[in-house]
């Protein structure tokens, strides 16, 4: 008996534990993971912006570093 | 290049990628998600037409009344523009390789653009060979309206002239039914305006240097 009891808890515990889907963080992994693709590809173009960004101010500050347009 | 405009064009475009890979798009044979690359594909060709146009525009003021500005604008207009011709190219074969077989398919709209590309080179050839700078600015406009004339009927009529795997040619003009989706049209049109307004910032920056060293050579002079 004990040892019947002690199969049906093995049998049975695991099965239980599966029983229901347990929520976790899981926006990333779902789709085949597109979400990956598209934080990759967020990250890529915001560091190339802000890349982009810098030389924009760079060649600001030289420009003001000229002395004024006279007439070209 | 207002700050307005560059923010609009951050902002557009994290949407494009955003919204391009994860709203709906029709399911179809073939291109399958491969659909998606229309955000990306063809805006550096939309946005290659507006920076030739530009380009265009400031070779004719050129002409019209000559200043080193405008000169400087038809030219680096021109560079961004080579650089999304590029991509462009580069892009649909990549895409032509996996849906229409192989990445060099001899559609008549990719030839057309190859000889666009090699149009558009020569007009830095023909910079480069001119020593004396109003001479080059002036033939180099005159080449540039040249080449835009010429550009035009490689990339949008002879294609529609003959049987080409681009959609919306051979013989049917305008946008193809899959591309005209409505769904795709709220990705694909802030794409175009963005990928087109950076290359716009970016050829702006590149004019903006172009006149910092006309004006360290001023001073030189002086």
């Amino acid at each position: 008996m004990t040892k019947f009891f002690k199969l049906l808890c093995l049998l049975i515990l695991p099965a239980s534990a599966w029983a229901q889907p347990i929520e976790m963080a899981d926006t990333m992994r779902s789709e085949g993971k597109i979400y990956v693709v598209v934080a990759i590809l967020l990250l890529i173009f915001v560091g190339l912006i802000t890349y982009l960004i810098l030389l924009d101010r760079k060649i600001t500050k030289i420009e003001k570093k000229l002395p004024p347009d006279s007439n070209s | 290049m207002k700050t307005w405009v560059k923010i609009l064009c951050i902002a557009l475009l994290v949407y494009t990628i955003v919204g391009g890979f994860l709203l709906e798009v029709p399911r179809l044979n073939i291109v399958n998600e491969s659909i998606r690359a229309l955000y990306f594909h063809v805006p550096m060709w939309f946005g290659m037409i507006a920076l030739f146009t530009v380009s265009l525009v400031y070779s004719i003021l050129y002409l019209n009344k000559p200043a080193f500005k405008r000169d400087a604008f038809a030219v680096e207009f021109v560079h961004a523009g080579i650089v999304l011709n590029i991509l462009g190219l580069t892009t649909g074969m990549i895409w032509a390789n996996y849906t229409w077989g192989s990445p060099w398919h001899g559609d008549p709209k990719q030839n057309g653009a190859a000889i666009a590309l090699l149009i558009y080179l020569a007009y830095f050839v023909l910079r480069g060979s001119i020593e004396n700078e109003d001479q080059k600015a002036r033939l180099s406009a005159v080449y540039n309206i040249f080449a835009y004339a010429a550009m035009i009927p490689l990339l949008f009529i002879i294609p529609r002239m003959t049987s080409s795997m681009h959609p919306g040619n051979g013989g049917n003009p305008g946008f193809n039914s899959y591309d005209l989706d409505s769904r795709m049209r709220l990705v694909f049109y802030p794409a175009v305006i963005g990928w087109t307004l950076l290359g716009v910032w970016i050829a702006i920056l590149r004019v903006r240097v172009r006149f910092i060293s006309e004006k360290l050579l001023n001073l030189e002079h002086d």
